[in-house]
């Protein structure tokens, strides 16, 4: 009976229980609760995809209303990989959300925090879950709005202009969104994605359709800080409390990335994207540009949040990248790369958290020597780093592999000499923390600074869950592989 | 022997310096237990590897299957003449520079020793690895581990000096394995569908001879561990490490392990029947005599004595490239041999080295006024020499005579009779 309405439950659940938060003021009990709330969603993306992989598509009529009266929510093996992503991320995150708030926050703060949290996964959640264009927007604003609150609880007071930044170029982007969804409405006389898609097929070139999309393109490339629509990212993450940057780092972006796939393959179709106007051009170079230039400009960055805030956006630039080539080699390196890079980043910002706690500051100038003081997290790095860089038996090294194969099947020799040079940057700045971290005596005498010792069980046990998942899925790609591949296969039909 | 035993027994060699390792790091606060571990790794491998190479001898065909990590490409190994004669040279040359490190580093009061012997023991496992590689793919993991697990060991003074010949080391070795290797052996996966080392090539028939020779060129620049000139820089970078990482690292595992994936490359993904026919190969040739020449000429003129002997290995390796790149059977099998020639060579001069070093001769010129040490030390290094094998005693003798010698004439011209 609860098996059929997995699709709503897992929206709902969130949605409803972070109100409840203001019932909890005790800080713990609200962790404790949201935690079981997340693990409850991670518990129901578990069984979603079991059900997708077993019986296929769901479609389940939100309130008994049919489509495409009623909103629909719909499930294929794409919502259902992403929904796994979020809530497993948002689960392990939380898992050292408490300890690592404690330094962070105040106490009587730590509800809202809480409540904005679960808003924020309710909010990704229902963008992937919905197969209404409309019920998207509605979703992404509640994620929007929940996650410039999350950003501007950083401890600095450049929290507050970060979130406002995101926040004035997160709404451009979502009003673009907004007017590409009125557009494709306008054309269409329909918000259902798969009435959407069988409707825009049969419109002639019409230019309404090209303004929809060609306004959506730009909101979504916002959303998900795509080169050189950037510029909110890095403040946003570096100025963010530590767990909120895991969790937006690990799960907002690829969200965005979800709804580009989502829009430009089920609604507008492959064949509109790779034949009309210079979509699939632009996004690459882009893309190239966006994975050179953050990757250099992360060389020279001296707080490692931010540092690795640029690589995020160099590996956004990866996973569009994959997206651009309009195959189904690309589209399986996307996905890929859509799991391993939440894996990596994930790990990174969590022990950026472990080191918050115990340091204070994650400046490169205060790494110096921690390489002895806090080894594990530190190991941590070291692992999360290589994962970044791409080497062997690590999640970096599959993704890479099936975007350079998928390159390669197109005769694109150059841009896989492109991405190699991109490996090389994160080589250099994965370096920096490394040599600071294990080569540089530290900054201060540490018999004055005892405080600075290995982070609490409860920030590294998140931590090496990751590190584990990083190493596990770069050896046995199983899931990872056999779910992008059926997805892949969805849209271009054949196995490749 | 039975097959599944002989199975394990490769597996352990790969196993058994990883756990070795664990064991090194739990036994650190107690010197002569750690030391304990180290000796009794070594010691395990060589009779391990020597099994191997007697079970393959009497005709027993080995190999063992870990995991598929992509589909069609697994992590597997398996026993071949090549990397039996790799692995027999490392696996007996590993316990006695255990030994002389103890010494060594004891002597020095070197720091973090724990963390020395561990990353000697990764180091280990990689040449493992990379002496039994069923594929292209198994065989790019352990080139990497051995890459990342001898960083910290060329760093390990943590002196500013160190610092930069790490940056050296590791930025060459990766970028070349990253750019170029890994896109070679993507490429080859691509072209041929297999990664799978077999004798006569994996390329099929009609393949373009431009797109090989591009990726012959990717390979021989990708192996950045062959130091091949203009990739060279990283050897001599890499000196600043304790002599015994120097000795056993960077004059056999290390490089060793980049000219043997060379000649893996050519017999068994090329074949040489391919490669003869290939514009690159004689191109790569001059390059190779190239390296030959001008590493012998830098060498001469190189006062750290470490670093001389460095310049020497580049020299050297050029040989084995050339042997390789020669595409007939009997440049593989001179390649081969000058592997465990060399090897055994220049260990024992690394070991002189390393012993002057203690009395506090670090440059050449040094050397030549302190006679009587030295007359010593030559007298040592030629006794190991003979001692391991006849023919491979001249030849360490030769070498001795050609760089350490402070007779400033012996040297050019011995270098002249090579080149």
């Amino acid at each position: 009976m609860l098996a059929t309405h997995l699709p709503v439950l897992q929206v709902i659940i969130p949605l409803l229980a972070a109100p409840l938060c203001v019932l909890l003021q005790h800080p713990r009990m609200v962790w404790y609760f949201a935690l079981l709330v997340s693990a409850a969603a991670f518990v129901t993306s578990v069984l979603l995809l079991q059900q997708v992989l077993e019986t296929g598509e769901i479609s389940y009529a939100l309130g008994g209303w049919a489509a495409p009266w009623g909103i629909e929510y719909f499930i294929d093996s794409l919502n259902a990989y992403l929904l796994l992503i979020v809530t497993s991320i948002s689960t392990i995150v939380l898992l050292a959300a408490q300890t690592s708030l404690a330094k962070e926050l105040p106490d009587d703060r730590h509800t809202f925090f809480y409540i904005a949290y679960l808003l924020c996964l309710a909010g990704l959640l229902g963008i992937v879950a919905t197969g209404d264009a409309f019920n998207v927007f509605v979703f992404l604003e509640i994620s929007s709005l929940s996650s410039y609150a999350l950003i501007a609880l950083g401890k600095s007071r450049k929290a507050l202009i970060a979130s406002y930044q995101y926040l004035i170029m997160g709404t451009i982007g979502a009003t673009f969104i907004l007017i590409g969804i009125g557009l494709m409405y306008m054309a269409t006389g329909t918000l259902n994605m798969q009435d959407l898609a069988l409707r825009l097929a049969d419109i002639p070139e019409s230019r309404t359709v090209y303004a929809a999309f060609a306004f959506f393109i730009v909101g979504v490339c916002i959303k998900l800080a795509l080169f050189p629509l950037h510029q909110w990212l890095p403040n946003a993450y570096a100025y963010a409390p530590s767990v909120v940057t895991a969790f937006l780092a690990a799960t907002a972006t690829k969200v965005a990335i979800y709804v580009l796939i989502r829009f430009m393959f089920t609604i507008f179709g492959v064949d509109f994207f790779t034949t009309t106007g210079p979509w699939q051009n632009m996004l690459l170079v882009l893309a190239l540009f966006g994975i050179l230039t953050a990757s250099t400009v992360a060389i020279y960055q001296n707080n490692v949040k931010r540092l690795f805030a640029y690589s995020s956006v160099a590996q956004i630039g990866y996973m569009i990248l994959g997206f651009s080539i309009g195959t189904a080699g690309g589209l399986i390196a996307t996905l890929l790369h859509l799991f391993n890079h939440a894996l990596m980043k994930g790990a990174l910002f969590m022990a950026l958290a472990a080191v918050t706690y115990r340091v204070g500051s994650v400046e490169l100038e205060s790494f110096r020597g921690l390489g002895k003081r806090m080894p594990w997290t530190m190991a941590s790095i070291v692992a999360g780093g290589l994962s970044l860089i791409g080497v062997p038996l690590t999640v970096g090294f599959i993704s890479k592999w099936y975007l350079i194969v998928a390159l390669l099947e197109k005769g694109w020799w150059f841009v896989v000499g492109l991405i190699l040079l991109g490996s090389l940057l994160a080589v250099i700045y994965v370096w920096r923390i490394l040599e600071a971290a294990y080569f540089s005596p530290p900054e201060n005498n540490p018999d004055e600074t005892p405080e600075i010792r290995e982070a609490p069980l409860s920030i590294l046990l998140p931590v090496w869950i990751l590190v584990f998942a990083n190493l596990y899925f770069g050896i046995d790609t199983r899931l990872t592989v056999d779910v992008s591949r059926l997805i892949a296969q969805g849209f271009f039909g054949v196995s490749p | 022997m039975t097959g599944s035993l002989l199975e394990t027994m490769l597996s352990l060699t790969i196993v058994i310096p990883m756990l070795a390792t664990l064991g090194i790091i739990v036994t650190g606060s107690n010197p002569n237990l750690r030391e304990i571990v180290s000796l009794l790794a070594s010691l395990l491998v060589l009779i391990l590897v020597v099994n191997i190479y007697q079970a393959y001898d009497q005709g027993e065909s080995i190999s063992v299957f870990w995991l598929e990590v992509i589909p069609g490409i697994t992590l597997s190994f398996r026993a071949e003449p090549l990397g039996i004669l790799f692995s027999l040279v490392s696996g007996f040359l590993w316990p006695i520079t255990t030994l002389y490190s103890i010494g060594y580093m004891r002597a020095h009061h070197e720091k973090n020793q724990t963390r020395f012997y561990a990353c000697f023991a990764v180091a280990i496992a990689g040449v493992m690895g990379v002496a039994f590689a069923e594929n292209l793919f198994t065989l790019f993991i352990f080139y990497e581990i051995l890459t990342l697990s001898t960083y910290p060991l060329v760093t390990h003074s943590g002196t500013e000096k160190a610092k930069q010949g790490g940056r050296v080391y590791l930025g060459i070795l990766l970028s070349t394995s990253i750019a170029f290797l890994l896109v070679a052996i993507i490429g080859t996966w691509q072209i041929s569908g297999t990664l799978d080392f077999s004798s006569g090539g994996v390329f099929p028939e009609n393949t373009s001879t431009s797109i090989l020779s591009i990726l012959l060129v990717l390979f021989v620049f990708g192996i950045g561990k062959a130091a091949m000139m203009p990739f060279h820089r990283w050897l001599p970078a890499a000196m600043v490490a304790p002599t015994p990482v120097s000795a056993l690292l960077h004059a056999v595992a290390v490089v060793k392990a980049g000219v043997f994936t060379v000649l893996k490359v050519v017999v068994y993904i090329f074949g040489i029947d391919l490669l003869q026919t290939l514009p690159a190969t004689q191109w790569l040739l001059y390059l190779a005599g190239a390296t030959v020449l001008l590493a012998s000429l830098v060498a001469m003129r190189q006062d750290n004595l470490k670093a001389r002997l460095a310049y020497s290995t580049v020299s050297q390796l050029g040989y084995i490239t050339i042997g390789a790149l020669l595409a007939v059977s009997a440049g593989i099998i001179g390649g081969a041999m000058h592997i465990a020639m060399h090897a055994f060579g220049k260990i024992t001069l690394f070991f002189c080295a390393g012993a002057l070093l203690f009395v506090g001769q670090r440059q050449y010129h040094r050397v030549t006024t302190n006679r009587r040490q030295l007359e010593q030390v030559v007298l040592a290094g030629g006794h190991t020499g003979r001692r391991s094998n006849a023919v491979n005693g001249c030849f360490a003798n030769k070498l001795f005579a050609q760089y350490c010698l402070p007779d400033a004439n012996t040297g050019p011209r011995v270098l002249f009779r090579q080149g």
